[in-house]
């Protein structure tokens, strides 16, 4: 039988759409995108069920978390150029530099977040609205923190030098969550804190 | 003499491969095995477990039943026995059941070795398992779930409800749906890249089909419960009021994230059990399925139409007459790709040699059930008439021959039908038969009366009735209808406890069937297959008999014909539509990470119930550790030398 066969050299586990942890990762993407779906969608059906005005304050202040859009969208450009660096130059160094700036911009994106959220005078258990906003924009700064917390995993091994020629996927990977949080985060923001200023 | 070679290099190569893939003996090794086929047994055995349970408990209720004014059972006793009734069955038992299938079959069929994830399985094995005793954990104390398992509130609320009740249901729920999309995702990786080279989308198995579409649907619908179930506990316990209408809360907004998750679960639960029909009842019928391709297509159509269907469920909740109709006719227009189905198991039926069999019977009796179940469906999808049923024991009868025709039959058939590729030995099929009828016979006389019940206006979910309404004896018919049905169940385990002990041997393919799984010995090696297959056709072992052309897939035995990478635990990776290897697949090792992750899942999920911010901040440190330990990067050769057919 062995006349039916050739030899050929294949690549172990794979980069991009040709490893399997990359479809992993799409589908925990998948998965998140649809429960930010139905977030925003009791978001917006508890506020069309309201007799009086949504949000029943007046629209959110925009005065912190505009600057906060953008640092979160800087992170994304930030951690797409170490990952750009480390693949043409296998440069550790700058890797493990905007990994760091990557982490320092979600960490203050968190803290201007909170602050925004203590200087509203709403509580979690003030009214429905309350209720949905903060549940909103809480389930998005989890998935804020945990992206942190993977890119400090990823700071970490990449120190230790655990990142040597083939092992691009873990930052690849990670990158790629970091950018699906920040995608959501637009969605979030429009949908939170721009349309109500129009409504 | 070059035979004599040649079984020795072949006998070599299975014993490398066993050392590389075998699990460790002992404590260590049950806890840390990641093999898709132990996993998978693991899942059939829990999830039969669960179904003894939620079957004793429909028992008992029957009993409560049997009479008028009977006082076996309080009020609240009753509340709960039904809500632990439906939620054990619809998620502890329907879905893990079929997933205990595909975990076991899949990479079988596929001509792979093991899941895409192997580890994730694991994990998704043990979440389960937690999962399902933390939904009990508050059993004993009287104090389970008592709002039914779609937990209407306000009924489900504080006001109403005030025990750790629907506290246990609310995070018991969004505990098994990681156990669930984890799951999920595993096949759909699976299927997509862990294929033998040649395997392409056009020669899958229905089962496959079902299962993967089943998992796509899971992926999407999960959350939507987790997030209904997460609002319901914070209203409970944090005072917000996403369904307390005092705050400006919506009691509807429950009912519809949970049936846009509901629904699609239904199909969940019945698509990957219709998939086990199309595979294997051919097989009795000596010929292929009639209409592969509209099956399959069916089966992806009927999900998709299964996301728009879900306001059914909420006809008589007062929504506009607009929304009623488009969801009415939705779920009319969902008829169609089920009656594609029915058709070409009709037809394989009636064009083929039969050979009647027990699981053979199973699938037959699968039929008539799943056309009861489809009319009395049918019927409720016009708004006019469901007004007059919801709620009502006709919707019992409904969901029960749905259900149990749908996935229990089919189940049942398709243990009987792959038992011997699990444990080498087949069933007996005197017992079988007499399983079969029993379990049929005690259904019909169980459920059918039920229609009759409902439509005189008996109200489901009410402990007892008066004896004026005049439903004493059919009541009667339905709870001796039961403990037949129960005594077949128990025949099963019967002939599975004295098959597995004296039954006949199995040898590698008893019922002569076509697919991959039945290539490899009964039970297969740990690895699956010696060397990985190359599928020419959609049915691999039976390619001689139909003569569709003229290639043919090669199965090797352990010689060196083929792709053997034994030179760690590895397996190919295809490409997604044209099962074209492109990567080798490095497969992790046996690791106690799943158990360990999953029992601080546990805790979390009781420092949740407590409210014990110490014990949730302690186990999401220790999870983080445990993830970072899991998927710290390993080093590897960069490229693999393997053989390819040419």
């Amino acid at each position: 039988m062995t006349d039916l066969t050739q030899e050929q050299f294949l690549p172990v586990g794979g980069t991009g759409t040709v490893s399997t942890a990359w479809w992993g990762m799409v589908c925990l993407i998948a998965t998140e995108a649809i429960l930010f779906v139905y977030l925003i969608f009791s978001y917006i059906y508890l506020g069309s069920q309201q007799s009086g005005p949504w949000p029943p304050n007046g629209p959110p202040s925009l005065r912190l978390v505009v600057p906060n859009t953008v640092i979160l969208l800087a992170s994304s450009v930030v951690v797409a150029w170490g990952q750009r660096q480390f693949r043409r130059t296998g440069n550790t160094p700058l890797l493990a530099l905007a990994l760091a700036g990557t982490i320092v911009l979600g960490a203050t994106f968190i803290a201007m977040q909170v602050v925004e959220w203590s200087g509203k005078g709403i509580a979690l258990s003030t009214n429905s609205y309350s209720s949905a906003f903060f549940l909103l924009t809480g389930v998005h700064m989890a998935h804020v923190a945990v992206g942190v917390l993977i890119l400090a995993m990823l700071l970490i091994w990449t120190i230790m030098g655990r990142f040597r020629g083939v092992h691009h996927e873990h930052i690849a990977l990670g990158a790629l969550y970091w950018h699906f949080v920040d995608a959501v985060w637009l969605v979030v923001f429009i949908t939170a804190y721009l349309v109500p200023q129009f409504s | 003499m070059t035979i004599g070679v040649d079984q020795r290099a072949a006998a070599d190569t299975r014993q490398t491969l066993l050392d590389i893939w075998e699990t460790e003996p002992g404590l260590y090794g049950w806890l840390a095995t990641v093999d898709h086929k132990t996993i998978g047994i693991r899942y059939l055995c829990t999830a039969f477990f669960f179904l003894i349970i939620g079957g004793v408990e429909a028992l008992v209720m029957r009993v409560q039943l049997a009479q008028p004014d009977l006082k076996v059972l309080s009020p609240d006793a009753y509340n709960q026995l039904f809500s632990m009734h439906g939620t054990t069955m619809m998620f502890l038992y329907a879905l893990p059941m079929l997933s205990g299938f595909s975990n076991y079959l899949w990479p079988l069929m596929l001509g792979s070795r093991d899941m895409a994830f192997p580890r994730l399985n694991a994990l998704s094995y043990w979440v389960f398992l937690f999962a399902g005793i933390f939904l009990y954990v508050s059993f004993p104390l009287g104090q389970a779930p008592n709002a039914g398992w779609f937990s209407y509130v306000p009924n489900a609320s504080l006001a109403y409800d005030p025990g750790i009740n629907m506290d246990v249901f609310a995070l018991g729920l969004i505990f098994l749906g990681i156990s669930t999309v984890v799951g999920s995702a595993n096949f759909i990786v699976t299927l997509l890249r862990c294929r033998a080279p040649g395997m392409s989308v056009n020669r899958l198995p229905i089962l496959v089909w079902g299962t993967l579409t089943a998992s796509v649907a899971n992926l999407l619908a999960v959350p939507a419960v987790s997030l209904a179930c997460a609002m319901l506990w914070l209203d409970r316990r944090y005072g917000t009021h996403f369904f307390e209408v005092t705050g400006g809360g919506q009691p509807l907004l429950w009912q519809h994230l949970f049936w846009v998750f509901g629904h699609p679960w239904v199909y969940a639960l019945v698509l990957p059990a219709m998939g086990i029909v199309s595979d294997a009842l051919p097989v009795f019928c000596r010929r292929t399925l009639v209409g592969y391709t509209l099956v399959a297509i069916s089966t992806v159509s009927t999900m998709v139409l299964g996301f728009g269907v879900w306001v059914h469920h909420m006809f008589a909740t007062g929504l506009p007459v607009m929304s009623l109709s488009f969801f009415s006719a939705a779920s009319f227009v969902i008829a169609i790709p089920s009656a594609i189905a029915m058709f070409a198991w009709i037809a394989t039926i009636w064009t083929g040699k039969l050979q009647v069999t027990t699981p053979f019977l199973f699938f037959a009796g699968f039929i008539m059930l799943f056309v009861i179940g489809g009319v009395s469906g049918f019927m409720t999808a016009s708004v006019a008439l469901d007004w007059q049923l919801t709620d009502t024991y006709f919707i019992v009868a409904h969901l029960h021959y749905v259900l149990l025709g749908i996935n229990v039959f089919p189940v049942i058939g398709g243990l009987h039908f792959w038992f011997p590729k699990m444990s080498g030995r087949i069933l007996d099929d005197r017992l079988g038969k007499w399983t079969f009828w029993t379990m049929f016979v005690g259904f019909n006389a169980a459920f059918f009366p039920m229609h009759i019940t409902g439509l005189m206006g008996l109200p489901r979910r009410i402990y007892t009735y008066p004896a004026a309404m005049g439903v004493g004896w059919l009541n009667l018919v339905s709870t001796i209808g039961a403990f037949v049905f129960a005594v077949g169940v128990l025949l099963f385990l019967i002939n599975v406890a004295k098959s597995l002990r004296a039954g006949q041997a199995a040898g590698n393919n008893p019922w002569d069937a076509p697919t991959l799984e039945w290539a490899t010995t009964s039970p297969p090696p740990v690895y699956n297959f010696a060397t990985i297959p190359q599928v020419a056709s959609r049915y691999p072992l039976w390619e001689d008999r139909l003569n569709e052309g003229e290639d043919r897939s090669v199965i090797g035995e352990a010689a060196r014909d083929g792709m053997v990478l034994d030179r760690d635990k590895e397996t190919i990776g295809v490409t997604p539509l044209d099962a074209e290897p492109n990567v080798v697949l490095k497969m992790p090792g046996d690791s106690v990470l799943p158990f360990l992750l999953s029992v601080g899942m546990l805790v979390l999920s009781f420092g949740l119930l407590l409210q014990a911010i110490w014990l949730v901040a302690a186990a999401a440190v220790c999870e983080f550790v445990l993830l970072a330990l899991w998927l710290a990067p390993m080093p590897h050769d960069a490229v693999e030398k393997v053989e390819i057919y040419d």
